[in-house]
């Protein structure tokens, strides 16, 4: 019985050694591996702060990309997922055109807030054990087991310096729509509605003003898009385009991956909103008073 | 965590400033009134560091009182906006200057319009439709971003006010006790009762 539970119970790290020695015959190109070099330090995740904390040392040797508005909501169609697609290395926009929303399969999809490298990384391999699992047991994951194989991934990295914030949002038999928020402390949380990155404030404040779990397919998503722009708008570290989904029970929707800027400027001209922002550069009532 | 928040509408300006006064993990008080009258059409909001600000209100509405007295003449928001200003950032480049952020809603009687100004404690003035200090700015810009209109009526001024109060008192760890309200008209400067919607829970 000891030696069926030794066999069962491994950290992560043992069992991916394990299952690539393994493969090691079967696969010609080497598997996704978990060992990876750290630093010959006492304190790995001290260190990484050390040369990485942009804030007390704007000279530190590397800038980790983060910054990043992203939401996801359930409501009676399902769960809307929207993200911006702005990557910042500092104070330097690294890219407009990243997509922050990874489809893992045709029923989940994960959003990546934080260090973008750590998010890729993790979420492509969560994709991979998702993929695992389903070939394994015949049948798709749950969002909950998914959720769960993220967060205990994270955990047993934890105070290694980790930086991510994720979602799991996606719609199964047995759970119906299911919604989890991931971060890299090891906080696992089943939800109806979060904000996560540095624009979440401000995209709390417009979701929250109008959520409602009796919302239309149409009015979810224009209250997601609605948000993002909100985000986008008073955020420096979020922009690009605004990228959304719907997850249904017969899987995701993609609805566009659309620029900002005219969104912005379409919604202010049209609807009257964003009233601080002047579009009459002529005459500006506005000069001269200051 | 104290919350200071400023809206415009067609022909008044609303102020709201949290209830509670804190020091460290302790709330001293919860039916703290952080604002100051300087004149009959002009209502200064402040926060910031604990000491500095009321010193610093109570010192601008004695200057600007004898200003009235000296010229027998009342100076218009703009003008308070400017001297308000001029002082903040005089005090700035003194040996200890005060560290205060403030709001000034006014109602132009000139003009007849509203106003609203934003001020930190960097002496950085702006004119602004809607306005908010502190973590509020967070929460409540985007939701005036999206529902604040220039023309907008009194109780759809409330109505703003509702939504933002709840927004915070939904997302922010900390109780701030609730707010009180004041609004500026052509008529002067009223307190308002602000109904309490009582606790407000996450989705």
């Amino acid at each position: 019985m000891d030696s069926l539970f030794d066999k069962y119970t491994s950290s992560s790290h043992e069992e991916e050694a394990q299952l690539q020695d393994a493969d090691q015959e079967l696969s010609v190109n080497p598997p996704l591996s978990l060992k990876f070099a750290l630093p010959p330090v006492a304190q790995s995740s001290s260190w990484l702060r050390a040369m990485t904390d942009d804030h007390s040392n704007p000279s530190c040797p590397i800038k980790i990309a983060h910054g990043t508005t992203t939401l996801a909501f359930r409501f009676k169609g399902g769960i809307i997922v929207a993200t911006d697609s702005r990557a910042t290395a500092g104070n330097w926009i690294a890219s407009q055109t990243v997509k922050k929303v990874i489809e893992i399969n045709n029923c989940l999809l994960g959003t990546m807030a934080g260090g973008a490298a750590d998010c890729q990384y993790w979420l492509a391999y969560l994709g991979m054990q998702c993929r695992l699992h389903e070939l394994r047991h015949k049948r798709r994951i749950s969002v909950a087991a998914a959720s769960k194989i993220l967060s205990n991934l994270v955990y047993s990295y934890k105070g290694m310096g980790l930086s991510m914030g994720t979602m799991c949002a996606g719609v199964t038999p047995q759970e119906g729509p299911a919604l989890y928020y991931i971060d890299s402390d090891g906080t696992r949380l089943a939800g109806n509605l979060f904000c996560v990155g540095s624009g979440q404030t401000f995209a709390y404040g417009v979701l929250d003003a109008e959520y409602s779990y009796d919302l239309s397919d149409d009015a979810a998503l224009e209250l997601g898009r609605r948000s993002i722009l909100a985000a986008t708008h008073r955020d420096a570290y979020s922009g690009g385009y605004i990228n959304l989904y719907h997850v249904k029970e017969d899987g995701w929707v993609k609805h566009g991956f659309s620029d900002t800027n005219p969104i912005f400027w379409k919604t202010k001209l049209e609807k009257g909103e964003f009233s601080n922002v002047t579009a009459n550069f002529e005459d500006d009532d506005t000069s001269q008073r200051v | 965590m104290e919350v200071l928040l400023g809206i415009t509408g067609k022909d008044f300006t609303i102020i709201a400033a949290s209830k509670a006064a804190m020091r460290g993990a302790t709330i001293l008080k919860a039916s703290d009134d952080k604002t100051r009258e300087l004149n009959k059409h002009t209502l200064m909001a402040f926060s910031g560091e604990a000491g500095d600000t009321v010193q610093f209100a109570e010192y601008i509405q004695a200057n600007i009182a004898l200003y009235t007295m000296r010229n027998s003449t009342p100076l218009a928001p703009p003008a308070v906006a400017s001297f308000v200003r001029s002082e903040l950032s005089r005090s700035l480049r003194s040996r200890n200057p005060y560290n205060v952020n403030l709001l000034l809603g006014g109602f132009d009687a000139l003009s007849s319009r509203p106003c609203l100004y934003w001020l930190d404690y960097l002496a950085a003035l702006a004119p602004v439709p809607y306005a908010a200090h502190g973590y509020a700015q967070y929460y409540c810009l985007s939701i005036l971003d999206k529902h604040h209109h220039p023309d907008i009526d009194r109780t759809r001024g409330m109505e703003l006010l509702g939504m933002c109060v709840d927004e915070l008192k939904r997302r922010l760890p900390i109780d701030f006790k609730g707010v009180v309200v004041k609004i500026v008209t052509k008529e002067g400067i009223e307190e308002v009762d602000f109904a309490d919607s009582g606790p407000i829970h996450c989705p």
